[in-house]
């Protein structure tokens, strides 16, 4: 099997070079060699998986297939999927089988693909690293030792180590892109309400959105049109009609203005990461693009106004475990409240339980304002920011971390300095904007990840530039060693 | 902005989580950590600044009065209350 | 010493909608247990609220019902706080932006003079499900049937100055909001629920007294009784020196008191903020317009049209608009009757309502349909029959013994006997055997005339005219 991406598996399954029972049993058979490294999987679906498989191979064989037929893809376990336990990484829901299919799963199922497995991620989807998840952490198959970013650390695990040709994540704070630039692969959060968050459990409300992981940039237009669009069950969902992504991946980037914010480049910034981002800058000068410097000046204020408003409405979000009607309960409680706070305290992980205070205080009687509502005041300023910037030019190009991987249990005792590293990313949530992170190089053999931001609704033109850098370079055709 | 440990032990109730005694002191120095650090917002000039609850300028969406008759609670509840064996996660089980 | 009571109310309504708030699930009242709740109602992870179009109908037809402003953007918010029957651990309501702003209700007093009570606010939010503490050997049933229904929560000034101002006032708005169709106002069922925030102060003071709520209270008559009681327990507290605590009493209808709600503890800090999985709600001058114009008779409008166009009392009036088939029921007794509005309103406030009381039925399965009644008003004005005998035809209508009032009369030989000869007759006879009693009453015993028209009535079997008889005798008597 020498295809790479979803691209070049489509072809053959349509060509009947390889069937989609081949393509599933060749994933399968991969995470069973590889995953106990990685710990990317929580369930491995594979009965039906291979059942989908031959009903897909049936559709191919009648000439009624799509683009994705038969391809296999995972899911992060935060999307609710039907008759399948759905843990969203945490003890709390370890014993939740999902009575309905999330609106994403339903279209990727609709476009005819395999699922292979709901993968690993930080519970929740709080945290940058995957080291929060109730079934132990997931690690970087470029090198064991490190995080492979979070909080879709699982997805962005097995699509680089080619354990699936794609998977979904969610993005609360930089929880695709992280993952996609520490794992050298390709992920982008679309504009908020471009996918539906129906069956998506709910982090941050006015914050997540759902998004594909795969190899390139080809890949994740074929993706990004099967689960975006308006949806009914989702009262933030826009009802804007969805442009075939495919089609305008290779438009000529003359004229196309880039702009590099200033506060990007700052201290705290890795130089070997700079130098990257630089090179893969005057690849797109030579593709024809120009490139001007912008300012970004609230860029700092995103991460205390996001580790606000995020928790807030997840301490609220999350208030619905409770050990009442399903999910983790406790055993012989004595009363109500000792269900409640056993249940609780006992199904829910300390970083989760952490979030769930700093947004109870700050949602609480007295702080209302000086927390939450200054929060939401200062999100307009960043939105401002990006507003003006797009004035000036159609894409915000940056590095999407500040470093490479960091080792695991470096960063698990100290908060704050995880937070920082989510710089970059964060301000695109609280703005709402789509920003893809696509494989820009590697520095001590880990790669480095490069943002490109675009303006709402604009992801055609990010995957339009994300391909044409993809064409002149190869960073993102490498798998790890022992792959 | 620093926390006391009865303000934690507030929020805790609010919040419905039972702390221990050690974990009071971790979650109120790192709480305290936390808040210190949010602080930094007050830097910035928010007079005349309206909030931003979403960030596209939408309004909310009508759905038509009508029943749909879908599986109720019982039905639910039997699905997915199940502990220990039925629900063991098939990676674990190779 | 004297004391001033002061009363605000609020009140749940139950929107009368086929689906729920923000499900689609049913809100019909009395299904199994946790067979109409859905997995946005109970709150499974993922899901997610959509609004209900009819909702905002009706709260615009509230809006415009009290003469309030409806808000153009209003904003949902969640109310955080842990129970079993709150599946989410909050409750989405509307805090800061609720869809209807100030508006005002009149209300009639006993005296008949009329009293605007202001209404602070209407917001709508979802309800939450039920607690049954009952054959659960110690411990709680949660029923989430009712979870997601639609509310709207109105909330009054504390404008109210005595037990019966707030029950005018609650009779007002239970009457508005079936008039409006948005709520079937079934206090049983817990459609129209009712709490009261009673407190006292001196005469004169302008600072409120500390209040207590009292809730759960489902009927009118016990609603009454509460407050009544309530203010005096508060008056006998702070006679004695102690203070009113600030708490929320349950009323117990067996023995007439109010008593602490098993303490709920510390006052709950909710938390409100906007929720983020619900848009603003934006209403337009033509959603308003559109409303207005397909708006029925309001009880108010009707009440004034009452009172001009068929001259009734303020009084009267109320009470015919009470709601809107009675309304309509007398509408057509008027018609029927050949134009007897004064009668009609005697006949329904007096007779009928007794028999409906009676029977304890509405005004909707009235034995006596209004076209029977407004005939048999007809014959009274018409001189047929006199009153008294139209009483026993209410009967025999009432029990179904006979069906047109026609008929009736025929057959039972009640008409009434307006022949002068026959009266002069009658009366002659009478007093020539009273000669005695005669001269009694031409001696200054005025008192006799009513022993006459007595032995006149039951002479004639009821059915002389009552005016013709008292002019004969009057003239016989004056000799």
């Amino acid at each position: 099997m020498n295809y790479k991406f979803i691209t070049e598996f489509s072809n053959a399954l349509h060509t009947k070079k390889i069937s989609s029972v081949e393509l599933t049993r060749y994933f399968l058979d991969r995470i069973k060699k590889f995953d106990k490294q990685l710990n990317s999987f929580i369930t491995v679906c594979e009965d039906e998986a291979l059942k989908e498989a031959k009903k897909a191979d049936e559709l191919l064989a009648k000439g009624q297939a799509h683009a994705l037929t038969g391809i296999p893809i995972a899911h992060k376990d935060i999307f609710c999927t039907q008759g399948i336990k759905t843990s969203c990484g945490s003890k709390m829901l370890d014993n939740f089988i999902s009575p309905y299919d999330a609106t994403v799963v339903k279209k990727f199922k609709e476009a005819g693909t395999v699922l292979l497995g709901k993968t690993n991620m930080d519970e929740f989807a709080m945290g940058s690293s995957n080291e929060n998840s109730f079934y132990g952490p997931v690690k970087n198959p470029w090198d064991l030792s490190v995080v492979p970013g979070g909080s879709s650390g699982g997805s962005a695990a097995a699509v680089a180590a080619h354990l699936a040709p794609a998977a979904t994540g969610t993005d609360t704070g930089g929880s695709i892109r992280q993952p996609a630039g520490l794992c050298g692969i390709t992920g982008i959060k679309p504009t908020y309400g471009r996918v539906s968050r129906y069956g998506m459990i709910a982090f941050a409300s006015s914050l997540d959105q759902g998004g594909p992981f795969a190899r390139s940039a080809a890949d994740v237009a074929l993706l990004l049109n099967a689960m975006s669009g308006f949806d009914e069950h989702d009262s933030t969902s826009v009802n804007k009609v969805v442009p075939d992504y495919s089609s305008t991946l290779d438009q000529p980037l003359n004229g196309l203005r880039i702009g590099l914010p200033k506060e990007y480049f700052g201290k705290g910034l890795d130089p070997e990461i700079s130098k990257l981002i630089h090179e893969a800058v005057e690849e797109f000068k030579k593709l024809g693009a120009t490139i001007h410097e912008i300012n970004l000046p609230n860029t700092e204020l995103s991460i205390p106004a996001y580790y606000v408003v995020a928790p807030a409405e997840c301490s609220s979000n999350l208030a619905r475990f409770d050990g009442v009607r399903y999910g983790y309960r406790c055993d012989n409680p004595k009363d109500l409240e000792d269900l409640y706070k056993r249940s609780r305290s006992e199904g829910f992980g300390s970083e989760v339980k952490r979030r769930i205070m700093i947004g109870t205080y700050a949602l609480s009687a007295g702080y209302y304002d000086a927390y939450y509502l200054k929060a939401q005041k200062i999100r307009c300023l960043i939105r401002n920011d990006f507003v003006e910037a797009f004035k000036k030019v159609d894409i915000i190009l940056g590095p999407t971390s500040p470093t490479t991987a960091f080792k695991i249990g470096e960063k698990v005792d100290d908060p704050v300095s995880m937070y920082l590293s989510d710089i970059y990313t964060i301000a695109v949530n609280l703005a709402g904007l789509p920003g893809i992170s696509i494989p820009a190089g590697f520095v001590n053999k880990l790669p480095v990840g490069m943002q490109l931001i675009a303006n709402y609704f604009e992801e055609g033109r990010l995957l339009n530039v994300a391909h044409r850098f993809q064409t002149v370079t190869d960073w993102h055709t490498k798998i790890p060693e022992g792959f | 902005m620093s926390l006391t440990t009865d303000d934690v032990k507030k929020i805790a109730h609010l919040a419905r989580l039972n702390m221990s005694e050690t974990n009071i002191t971790l979650y109120t120095k790192q709480l305290s950590n936390i808040l210190n650090f949010v602080e930094q917002m007050n830097q910035a000039n928010t007079a005349n600044i309206e909030p931003l609850a979403h960030p596209l300028d939408l309004t909310q969406r009508l759905r038509d009065d009508i029943v749909i008759e879908k599986k109720s609670a019982r039905y639910f509840s039997n699905d997915c209350t199940q502990s220990g064996s039925r629900t063991l996660s098939r990676a674990q089980s190779d | 010493m004297e004391w001033e009571t002061v009363i605000g109310l609020e009140v749940h309504t139950q929107l009368s909608t086929q689906s729920k708030l923000f499900s689609s699930a049913s809100t019909a009242f009395g299904a199994e247990p946790n067979t109409q709740a859905s997995i946005i109602d109970l709150g499974f992870p993922g899901v997610l609220p959509v609004l209900n179009r009819e909702v905002v109908q009706m709260a615009i037809k509230l809006g415009l019902g009290i003469n309030a402003t409806i808000t153009k953007k209003s904003i949902f918010a969640r109310k955080n706080y842990f129970y079993p029957d709150l599946p989410k651990g909050y409750q989405i309501s509307q805090y800061e932006l609720p869809v209807v702003g100030k508006g005002f209700l009149d209300i009639i007093l006993e005296d008949g003079s009329t009293k605007r009570i202001q209404i602070t606010r209407a917001h709508l939010e979802e309800d939450a499900g039920k607690s049954l503490h009952e054959d659960f050997h110690g411990l709680s049933g949660i029923d989430l049937n009712r979870a997601g229904t639609p509310l709207l929560e109105i909330v009054s000034e504390p404008d109210m100055r005595s037990a019966k101002e707030a029950i005018a006032y609650l009779k007002a708005l239970h009457s508005l909001v079936r008039y409006l169709e948005i709520c079937d106002g079934n206090m049983q069922e817990g459609s129209f629920r009712c709490d009261a925030n009673v407190s006292v102060r001196r005469k004169g003071d302008s600072k409120f007294g500390t209040r207590t709520e009292l809730k759960n209270i489902n009927s009118f008559r016990f609603i009454e009784r509460a407050i009544n009681f309530e203010v005096e327990r508060q008056i006998a507290l702070i006679e004695s020196g102690g203070t009113v605590k600030q708490e929320t009493r349950l009323y117990d209808p067996n023995k007439n008191e109010t008593r602490t709600m098993r303490s709920k503890e510390e006052a709950n800090d909710y938390r409100y903020f906007p929720d983020p999985d619900l848009l603003p709600l934006v209403i337009t001058d033509e959603m308003i317009e559109s409303v207005r114009s397909n708006l029925p008779e309001l009880p108010q409008q009707k009440r004034q049209r009452f009172m001009d166009q068929y001259g009734l009392t303020a009084y009267d009036a109320t009470v015919l608009v009470s709601s809107k088939p009675l309304a309509d029921y007398f509408e057509i007794v008027v018609k029927e009757s050949g134009n007897q509005p004064k009668l009609a309103a005697n006949w329904i406030m007096g007779d009928l309502s007794a028999a409906l009381n009676k029977d304890d039925i509405e005004i909707t399965a009235c034995h006596v349909s209004a076209k029977q009644l407004g005939k048999l008003i007809q014959r009274i004005s018409d001189n047929t029959i006199s009153g008294k005998i139209a009483k026993t035809i209410f009967e025999t209508l009432w029990n179904k013994e006979g069906n047109d009032v026609d008929e009736i009369i025929e057959k039972q030989g009640l008409k009434q006997v307006t022949d002068t000869g026959a009266i002069e007759k009658l009366i002659d006879q009478i007093l020539s055997d009273n000669a005695d009693k005669v001269a009694e009453y031409r001696s200054g015993k005025d008192k006799l005339f009513g022993f006459f028209v007595g032995l006149a009535m039951k002479a004639s079997g009821g059915k002389m005219n009552p005016q013709q008889l008292n002019e004969v005798l009057k003239k016989k008597l004056a000799g």
